[in-house]
């Protein structure tokens, strides 16, 4: 029986995981993907204490994660057309080239 | 610890670490998408069923197909980066590790009271259809009018000026 | 001669389920859930790759003569034997792989779009109690496996480094992740009349019958309608023709699938095969009534032959429709899409609600049938172009 704390410190790590590539990478792209990475932790931290939690018939952890996967997929698609947008006047995706932060 | 969540884990863990580590944009979708479906057999190992199953469509289906075209409408694959990394990429690896010492230290001390639940909820698709509906029926409005927000937001930012119509010489 | 009794009947229904609980009876109680799993599972592995291998000569024979031709003949009686000429074939080509390919993605590619054509077989109601795993979101689960597909595609597009393949991957993407909005909702209005997820539900709930007269959902006009737009919007997540501009080969030479050759293209090809075989099980379980006879005076048949039967006949007609009708650019595809079909399945779900609260009658087929003819019919006059013939103007992405 794996207990609750495993699923808890899972979650943790990969949020970490999400939060050293977000702070890392060059790409505008790879940052997004960071934080989507970091919104799936957590939702999987929502449902390990939906499980275990003591009260599993009120289901408050399922909703939330079902509208925090919506939530998500909206701000990937505007946080992607966002980027797309910078890439038509600056041509690159890079987030520390001259052309990408030029006002 | 079961095998089976050590199993997931590793797979889970493997997937986002390749997702944010690998030089190859399309490499680091793939291996979200590993992350991804991953993470959507431990919410079917944890019985939330239709969560899990949502995952895949949503996550896998919709938003790295979107970040798949982001990728090669940006061409960011083809430009060889001569950096793949940040040059700060030091600091954002230690503020990670600074904040995975503090969830940890929350959880190690923090889970102890929480009691042990053996028994598998039962979560039959009617009970969320009825949340929906009933406890929930404003949030499911407002993530409606997000999601059209949303729709529309990234249409317009996306589109461009449009073509002029008459092409004459320059 | 077996005598037709009730209880010799059932057990030829049942006989795949009575076999599997003989032989687990032989099986140690340690090894029993992994062996009732293989069980299960075994049938449809074996059972869906053979009819893939009848399913290729049937389809190059039937069109054939509907392009006014012979199909293969040459190997064995009328040609019998050349699903197992293709098969040495494949396996014994050179497994060629581009140089500049990526290596690891080239190769889990086609793995990776077999094991999701497969996974879709899980939820499907092949007969009277023989599905492989009953879950409670059985259809959702579907269209999750049919949205793995699409990475797949992708990996073997882009891995091949080539402006074809990636060309291909990019469009077949594009149209298939279209038609998943209308194939979804299209399929939706079965799980509405039923009030369940469950694959299994959906066909008991349509194995009922009223004066000999099955209660299928296409028998009713938000079914009939249901089951059209699906079936088109099935061809099109298969890329079959009308619908295979992604792989049309006098269009871009095969695609994303161009630079595969030998064994890794056979397993494409099985996997489109075995996708659109999915579907059409879908379909058949969303629409057709699973595996119920059509009539009630013909329940002595087996289940599972009535599932096969309507597979085949699904086939046929998809085999039909490919020799008959030319192939649609990409630009009017993703127009059928977007414009067409999303609105008739929106209004489908809308003339599926209405059926529910009319009360039982004459009343609610007239008129769910006369609102779905009027806003077909209003969709499709509104949607034709008056005849415009300016400048075609092009969108691309920078």
């Amino acid at each position: 029986m794996t207990p609750l704390s495993s699923y808890l410190l899972l979650s943790a790590f990969l949020f970490c995981i999400g939060l050293a590539g977000a702070l890392s990478r060059r790409s505008a792209i790879l940052v997004l993907i960071g934080i989507e990475i970091m919104l799936n932790a957590a939702n999987l931290n929502f449902i390990a204490f939906w499980r275990f939690g003591p009260a599993p018939s009120a289901i408050t952890g399922v909703m939330f994660t079902i509208f925090s996967i919506a939530v998500a997929a909206a701000e990937a698609a505007v946080g992607l057309s966002i980027i797309l947008a910078v890439y038509r006047r600056a041509r690159t995706t890079d987030l520390e080239s001259r052309e990408a932060t030029r006002s | 610890m079961t095998l089976v969540f050590l199993l997931l884990a590793a797979i889970t863990i493997l997937g986002f670490g390749a997702a944010m580590s690998l030089r190859n944009p399309v490499h680091c979708v793939v291996g979200l998408t590993l992350g991804l479906l991953g993470l959507a057999a431990l919410y079917l190992q944890l019985g939330a069923q239709f969560v899990g199953l949502t995952q895949v469509l949503v996550y896998v289906g919709a938003v790295a197909i979107l970040i798949i075209f982001a990728i090669m409408m940006t061409r960011s694959s083809e430009s060889a980066e001569d950096q793949t990394y940040s040059h700060s990429w030091r600091a954002g690896v230690v503020l990670a590790l600074a904040v995975f010492a503090v969830l940890g230290w929350a959880v190690h001390f923090g889970s102890t009271s929480i009691p042990a639940q053996n028994v598998m909820p039962e979560l039959p698709v009617q009970t969320i259809g009825d949340a929906l509906l009933h406890r929930f029926v404003l949030p499911l409005e407002i993530i409606a009018v997000l999601l059209t927000a949303a729709l529309i937001g990234a249409g317009v930012l996306a589109l461009q000026d449009p073509v002029p119509e008459t092409r004459g010489p320059r | 001669m077996i005598v037709l009794s009730p209880s010799n009947i059932e057990r030829i229904d049942q006989i795949f389920v009575l076999t599997k609980h003989w032989l687990m009876g032989y099986v140690p109680a340690v090894a029993q859930p992994l062996t009732s799993a293989i069980l299960s599972v075994l049938p449809v592995l074996i059972a869906f790759p053979a009819i893939f291998a009848v399913t290729t000569l049937l389809e190059r024979k039937g069109l054939g003569r509907i392009q006014n031709r012979y199909g293969p003949n040459r190997t064995g009686p009328w040609g019998v034997l050349q699903p197992m000429a293709d098969g040495v074939k494949s396996l014994t080509k050179e497994d060629i792989v581009p140089a500049t390919a990526d290596r690891w993605v080239h190769f889990f590619a086609p793995v990776v779009m077999v094991i999701a054509a497969f996974l879709a077989y899980s939820v499907l109601p092949i007969g009277r109690n023989m599905v492989v795993v009953n879950l409670s979101s059985g259809v959702l689960f579907f269209f999750a496996i049919g949205a793995l597909v699409e990475v797949a595609i992708f990996m073997a597009g882009w891995s091949s480094r080539s402006k074809y393949s990636l060309l291909g991957a990019m469009r077949a993407i594009a149209q298939m992740v279209s038609y998943e909005t209308p194939l979804v909702l299209a399929g939706l209005v079965a799980v509405m009349a039923t009030g369940s997820l469950s694959t299994v539900s959906i066909v008991e709930a349509q194995a009922q019958y009223s004066h000999y007269l099955p209660n299928w959902f296409v028998f009713t006009p938000w079914g009939f309608a249901g089951f059209v737009l699906f079936m088109i919007a099935a061809t099109a997540e298969s890329n079959r023709s009308p619908f295979d501009l992604p792989e049309g080969e006098s269009e871009i030479i095969a695609g994303y699938f161009i630079e595969y050759s030998g064994f890794k293209f056979a397993l494409f090809f099985l996997a489109e095969y075995l996708g659109m075989f999915a579907t059409s099980g879908i379909a058949i379980t969303l629409f057709l009534g699973g595996w119920s006879a059509p009539f009630s005076f013909l329940t002595w048949v087996p289940s599972y032959l009535w599932f096969f039967l309507k597979l085949l006949a699904i086939t046929c007609g998809f085999i039909w429709i490919r020799g008959t009708l030319p192939r649609l650019r990409m630009d009017q595809l993703m127009h059928f899409a977007w414009k067409f079909m999303l609105p008739m399945t929106l209004l489908n779900i809308f003339a599926a609600a209405a059926w529910k609260f009319f009360p039982v009658g004459i009343l609610r087929w007239l008129g769910c049938a006369v609102f779905l003819a009027v806003a077909f019919v209003l969709l499709t006059r509104g949607l034709k172009k008056r005849g415009d013939v300016s400048v075609r103007q092009y969108r691309f992405a920078d």
